[in-house]
């Protein structure tokens, strides 16, 4: 922000305006008992600056006021500024604040002769000593000009007036109207040389801006860029954004983007804290579903949100959230989710920006949502916006708000080009595309960018259902991608091939199952053959055996009966044996 | 606003001014901040006309915005000195110090418009 710039030694004492955002500007306030000359054209908002001065002198810091108007009646002035909260016959009571009229009427006043205005002098005196005044107005004392004639008398006054306002010790702001080619009509600018703040109200393709410019600050440091500025139920407040350069910090925190799967794309965990986020796409691809599922998430976890919407009134919003399933009401009851709507044709960039300044400077929310910021890009010059994004992003990331934007693209153009306005400004950029397909329109998304982390390369096709936001894998067909029916088509065909493949193999399972039972069966008939086999060859052994041994007592009782020795069974030499006996 | 005793009588320069209120038509005020010499010259002036062509037709009072700066206020005074013809009706102002008698006389009505 615009305060580590500016950095003051302290010389120069200050006044502080109490005006939001210029006390920033000047580094302080005004320069405290000299007057400063607020000048520009006719409705840019001069005669306001000057009553909140006085107005928030009395009220916050304790120096009561006169204002000196000769323009406006005191009574005029305090209708007009009764909508912004000032009351002034409030103060005037209590003695905070005193007001003077001055009307100069040209076709009453006939001159002749030598005159001053030691009057005026006296007015004013008489209205600082009866409260004690710390700080004065004149506005617009230009219009002495024209009620009297004699400008040698008159310029020769102001200037002893300045003076003596400097020597009274009051901070004083003159308002001057904006002349040709000079700041003001009457050169008073030559006069009132300490601080000088110009005012502008352009309008410039029917939207109207309101900008600050501190011209001239002797002795101190200031901003000297063209700050917008914004006039609203509570005064005025100026928008103290500037490019201070690339210095912030970078969290490495990350944030989750309300969709599970769209985390996984994002390396796995989100975007990261403080990033800006970019969901461009053509008309209904579904950005404010995206944008509303990152709010959900992000109040469901007890972070505020500020949403600001420049296509749909909050209740639309929310009525259409629901019937995706974000229920995003509570959150809004809660406090943690705050809407903005208005339209971007409402006023020009500038003071689009400001009042976002504002809201958010209010409302202290850790994620932005503009939804869509193309419609600002309209409401202003191509430049412009860029410059104006640019310091609002410096803003917020200085700020560490995560800030969404969504992007509406036409359908004619190529997505990535048409935005190359801030699409260098922007850390993830997430594109949301038609894919039409077999006589159907679906979505797909992918990310285009994302600055320091893994991301996933692929296109997901995402649908929008009763659970909110989803992504799919797509499909590879011949024909390109698969979506919508396609895919169904194609997961359906998968599943068929799925279930009969496990057909098959159940088959074939009872197959093996069959010819194994052959086998085993197969196998028990041999095993039973094997046994009676060996049974048999038993049997036959049992029965040679049995035929030996008879073989044996018959050949015993053989040679029994031939006197020979008694062979045993089964030896050849038994006959011997016999013999040696 | 009342004129006093006070006001009415003493005049910048301490002599006493023609009081003939009953039939006085012409109701004068000048303002003044101080015994300047534009001021002492001024009275001279009105003075002198009103003694010339309103005679005995006139009061003429003199207010010191120093001792009474309240007053400035309501008859829209800015630059002293300034004459205010109060009565006859419309109001008219005449400021400086009354040196062009001609301009005065126009500026009073009592002649027209050149």
């Amino acid at each position: 922000m615009g305060k580590a710039l500016l950095v003051d030694r302290g010389v120069l004492a200050k006044c502080p305006t109490g005006i939001v955002g210029l006390d920033q500007i000047t580094n302080g306030g005004l320069p405290r008992g000299r007057p400063a000359l607020v000048c520009g054209s006719a409705g840019c908002g001069k005669t306001l600056l000057a009553i909140e001065f006085i107005v928030r002198g009395a009220t916050q810091f304790n120096e009561p006021g006169v204002f000196i108007s000769f323009e406006e009646s005191s009574e005029e002035l305090a209708t007009n500024v009764k909508s912004l909260g000032f009351d002034l016959d409030d103060l005037i009571r209590r003695k905070k604040l005193a007001m003077d009229f001055v009307r100069v009427e040209r076709s009453e006043i006939e001159e002749t002769g030598e005159y001053d205005l030691e009057g005026l002098f006296v007015r004013i005196n008489h209205a600082i000593e009866s409260v004690k005044a710390k700080r004065v107005v004149l506005d617009t004392i230009e219009s002495l000009f024209s009620g009297l004639s004699n400008t040698a008398i008159l310029r020769a006054e102001l200037r002893r007036l300045f003076r003596w306002l400097k020597d009274k010790g009051v901070t004083a702001i003159i308002t001057g109207e904006k002349g040709e080619g000079a700041l003001t009509r009457q050169g008073i600018e030559e006069y009132v040389s300490d601080c000088v703040i110009m005012l502008d109200h352009r309008v410039r393709d029917q939207l109207s801006t309101r900008r600050l410019r501190v011209v001239k600050y002797r002795g101190s440091t200031h901003g000297t860029n063209e700050y917008p500025f914004i006039i609203d139920e509570e005064g005025l407040s100026v928008l103290p954004v500037t490019s201070v350069g690339l210095d912030h910090t970078a969290a490495t925190t990350r944030i989750s983007s309300g969709i599970p799967r769209l985390d996984t794309m994002l390396g796995g965990k989100g975007f990261y804290r403080g990033s800006s986020i970019l969901i461009s796409g053509t008309a209904g691809t579904g950005k404010s579903s995206m944008a509303a599922s990152f709010a959900q998430a992000t109040c469901a976890g007890g972070e505020k949100v500020l949403y600001f919407a420049f296509e749909e009134s909050p209740s639309q919003i929310m009525r259409n959230m629901r019937s995706i399933g974000l229920n995003l009401e509570p959150h809004v009851k809660k406090g943690l989710l705050r809407f903005h709507s208005s339209r971007p044709t409402l006023y020009g960039i500038e003071t689009h920006l400001a009042v976002m300044h504002k809201q958010i400077e209010e409302f202290q929310p850790a994620v932005v949502i503009v939804d869509p910021v193309t419609n600002m890009i309209s409401a202003g010059v191509a430049q412009d916006v860029r410059s104006m994004l640019l310091r609002l992003m410096d803003y917020l990331k200085s700020r560490q708000i995560t800030t969404l934007m969504t992007s509406l693209t036409s359908a004619g153009d190529a997505l990535e080009q048409s935005e190359t306005e801030i699409s260098s400004l922007i850390d993830t950029w997430l594109l949301v595309r038609d894919i039409e397909l077999g006589g159907e329109r679906n979505r797909g998304m992918y990310i285009l960018k994302s600055r320091g982390m893994a991301h996933s390369n692929q296109i997901r096709e995402f649908v929008l259902g009763r659970q909110g936001v989803e992504l799919l894998d797509v499909y590879l067909g011949p024909a390109g991608v698969l979506t919508g029916s396609a895919r169904l088509a194609q997961e359906a065909k998968e599943q068929a091939e799925q279930a009969a493949a496990q057909r098959e193999l159940q088959r074939q399972q009872a197959e093996g199952q069959a010819q194994r039972k052959a086998l085993e069966a197969q196998i028990a008939a041999l095993q039973a053959q094997l046994v009676a086999q060996s049974q048999a060859s038993e049997q036959l052994r049992a029965v040679e055996q049995a035929r030996a041994a008879q073989q044996q007592v018959e050949r015993n009782a053989m040679a029994r009966s031939r006197r020979a020795d008694i062979m045993t069974a089964g030896s050849g030499g038994s006959r011997r044996n016999g013999d040696r006996k | 606003m009342t004129t006093t005793t006070d006001r009415k009588t003493k005049t910048p320069i301490g002599k006493p001014v023609q009081v003939d209120a009953p039939r006085a038509v012409w109701d004068l005020r000048l303002y003044v901040a101080g015994q300047t010499p534009k001021s002492v010259a001024a009275f001279t002036n009105l003075k002198r006309i009103c003694e010339e062509h309103l005679k005995g037709q006139y009061h003429i009072e003199v207010i010191d915005l120093l001792k009474q700066p309240q007053l400035a206020k309501g008859d829209q005074i800015l630059a002293v000195p300034t004459l205010v013809r109060k009565l006859p009706q419309p109001i008219k102002k005449i400021i400086g110090d009354l040196s062009n008698t001609e301009r005065v006389l126009v500026g009073l009505d009592l002649r027209p418009r050149p």
